[in-house]
């Protein structure tokens, strides 16, 4: 078990920077997901964490100990990939002892038939057994031992790796996607076992992916990474009510938040699309900002016109529970997506024009460079918390 | 071999013809070998009779076996050409897999100038060398010793490259795993990276053995003495001296050393199939 402290970490491919000054603690024994879309330097900030590839500036220390300079093997952190990487030539159970083999065997121990006569060797040997097997059997994989990868399932191998990563207790669980090759119902399956593994190893996680709905499920805390830079890391639930950059609003929800753009009328009142909301946006009148409101956080309304927005329905999805309902509106590129229970919206129909009401303290107001506009603030101007104070 | 395996009905006509060239093509490759074993088998008046045909009248195999057996020392040509090959085999694998390995995962400066140089070596035909593998081993004073026959041999770009080829299949995810799981670079290349080659392994084995073994050229230049000598290099030394016009007793020689070698070869063939099967990664 160990706290992690990643300390302004840099890396460039030649010219393209991948990781521009990440800085992030992790607390012992919490499970923290790095959640990015692809391409946004979360797998290769996993790497170096666990020493596979070498940072160009910055520092990284495990359990109060800076292990920049140590080799992969030396940090006490066990990673599971995407692919699995399990040893094809060898069986489940040697790919689980390889682990325990290399560390608890000396050099001339682990030789392939001189080794077995040395003393101790035996003794070791059985041991390493013993653990694994308990290990497979905590995992339910007790009776895949003896078959090698290519005969298992997708499911299956994805446990192994789990395994082969549990049985030398590491101090960090580092995870690269594991759940990215498996099918939607064995994914969901999983994300509760590795969950509930969390809970009963109740060691360090760090778990990359770029499904929002694992980082939400699993996490404690969530990093929302773009571009190798961190936009917020918070609880789940605050980075879905309480973005701090347009980016990360954009990236968390589904379906997407409705972004419109608006103009500050005067204090207490924003025009958009049309309409006069009744929001306190404390900016000077006629700054142009952008306005966040979550699908759910729309409802049909009695009449337009104040506290209100109008459009004519072009679509409707439904999802069983809910409807999304596209609203085309005047003067707005995009469709506004109102999301709304089945059973209250039955009459909708496409063409038809219809009013939504806004929930003004579900609002989220963006300036132009993309950085929320907090709305408890103490002058006419709001003030904006730069993204590197939020990300530490 | 035949249509029937395939996935598609051909029609009669076109099932025959398939049939028929490959049966033609395969016939031509076999009649040389079938030849051989069948001149092994007659005596020597039977050999240059004008009428032809592939059994003998008269059997005279066990005089020709026996003759090529005792007559020149082929137990002692097989025996050199076995641990030549062994020597040659072992020494390349031990040599090209962690270079395969370094040119495949790992970074370094320079890496694909080196790669670079291994397909140039590719490119050279092995007989340009000769003149200055000579003076090398002249100079080294190893000329008419087994080593003579081996250290040219010992770096095979064939290897590093066919090696390298294989080695870039196999997912970094692995390299990286074992890595954390506390192997050293050389347990890597060892225990994880050739054990999932073992295709390449096979395949490249059976190119070496088979070109050592046939190899006349560079023995011709590099050994003098007989006891040394590889086996096609005794059998033209055999045919000179001893032999002269005895050809039902070179071919008998010339059979039994290429025995072996077939022997090798489908004894492999099973675990060439199983190694093709057996390593996949995903």
């Amino acid at each position: 078990m160990a706290s992690l402290f990643i300390d302004s970490i840099r890396k460039n491919y030649g010219p393209t920077s991948v990781l521009r000054g990440v800085s992030l603690s992790i607390a012992d024994g919490e499970f923290l997901t790095l959640l990015g879309p692809s391409g946004c330097g979360k797998s290769t900030l996993l790497r170096i964490l666990a020493g596979l590839e070498v940072q160009d500036a910055g520092s990284i220390s495990i359990g109060g100990r800076t292990v920049d300079e140590l080799r992969p093997k030396r940090r006490d952190v066990a990673m599971v990939f995407q692919s699995y990487a399990l040893y094809p030539h060898m069986t489940v159970a040697s790919n689980m002892a390889l682990p325990l083999r290399m560390r608890r065997l000396s050099a001339i121990q682990r030789l392939p038939l001189l080794g077995r006569l040395l003393p101790g060797t035996a003794r070791i040997a059985a041991e390493v057994d013993i653990e694994v097997t308990r290990t497979a059997n905590s995992l339910g994989i007790g009776h895949l031992l003896a078959r090698k990868p290519v005969q298992l399932s997708g499911g299956q191998r994805q446990r192994v790796a789990v395994a082969r990563a549990m049985v030398r207790h590491p101090a960090v669980f580092l995870m690269d996607e594991p759940l990215s090759n498996l099918d939607a119902k064995l994914r969901v399956q999983m994300r509760a076992e590795i969950k509930e593994l969390h809970q009963r190893l109740g060691c360090t996680f760090v778990y990359v992916t770029h499904d929002q709905a694992e980082a939400m499920t699993l996490s404690d805390r969530v990093a929302v990474m773009l571009d190798g830079q961190l936009l917020q890391v918070a609880a789940p639930q605050d980075i879905y009510a309480d973005p701090a950059d347009r980016r990360v609003a954009e990236f968390i929800g589904s379906p997407k938040i409705n972004m419109l753009d608006c103009v500050v009328r005067e204090r207490g009142s924003i025009d958009v699309a049309g309409s006069t909301l009744a929001i306190d946006a404390e900016v000077l009148p006629g700054v142009p900002l952008t306005l966040g409101i979550r699908p759910e956080a729309l409802h049909p309304a009695d009449h337009g016109g104040q506290g209100a927005l109008t459009g004519s329905v072009l679509s409707i999805e439904h999802m069983g529970s809910d409807l999304f309902v596209h609203l085309d509106l005047a003067g707005v590129d995009d469709p506004l997506i109102v999301r709304l229970p089945a059973d209250r919206a039955s009459h909708i129909a496409p063409g038809q024009t219809l009013h939504v009401g806004v929930r003004p303290d579900r609002v989220l107001l963006f300036g132009r460079d993309g950085q929320r506009l907090r709305r408890e603030v103490e002058s006419g101007r709001a003030s904006v918390t730069p993204i590197r104070e939020i990300a530490r | 071999m035949s249509g029937s395996n395939s996935t598609v009905r051909l029609a009669p006509a076109a099932a025959i013809l398939r049939h028929t060239v490959l049966l033609v093509s395969g016939a031509l490759v076999l009649v040389p070998f079938v030849w051989m074993v069948s001149l092994s088998l007659k005596p020597p008046g039977e050999i240059f009779r004008a009428s032809f045909s592939f059994w003998p009248a008269e059997f005279h195999g066990v005089e020709n076996y026996t003759n090529a057996l005792t007559e020149a020392p082929l137990p002692r040509y097989m025996a050199n050409g076995l641990i030549v090959c062994a020597l040659i085999l072992v020494l390349q694998i031990l040599i090209c897999v962690p270079c395969a390995y370094a040119l495949a995962k790992l970074r370094f400066p320079g890496r694909d100038l080196l790669f670079g140089m291994v397909l140039v070596g590719l490119l050279l035909p092995h007989q340009v060398l000769s003149l200055p593998l000579f003076i090398l081993g002249y100079q080294l004073g190893i000329l008419n010793t087994y080593a003579a026959l081996v250290f040219p041999y010992v770096v095979s770009p064939f290897g590093i490259f066919l090696f390298r080829q294989f080695f870039k299949t196999i997912p970094d995810d692995v390299v990286h795993a074992a890595r954390l799981d506390g192997l050293s670079e050389l347990a890597i290349v060892w225990k994880i990276m050739l054990p999932i080659a073992l295709p390449a392994l096979i395949a490249f084995s059976i190119f070496s053995v088979v070109g050592h073994w046939n190899d006349l050229f560079w023995p011709l230049i590099a050994v003098r003495d007989q006891s040394l000598m590889p086996p096609p290099l005794g059998i033209m030394a055999f045919k000179n001296e001893e032999a002269g016009s005895d050809y039902g007793t070179l071919m008998a020689a010339s059979t039994l050393v290429v025995a072996p070698l077939l022997i090798a070869f489908l004894a492999a063939q099973k675990w060439f199939l199983e190694g093709m099967t057996g390593g996949a990664v995903k």
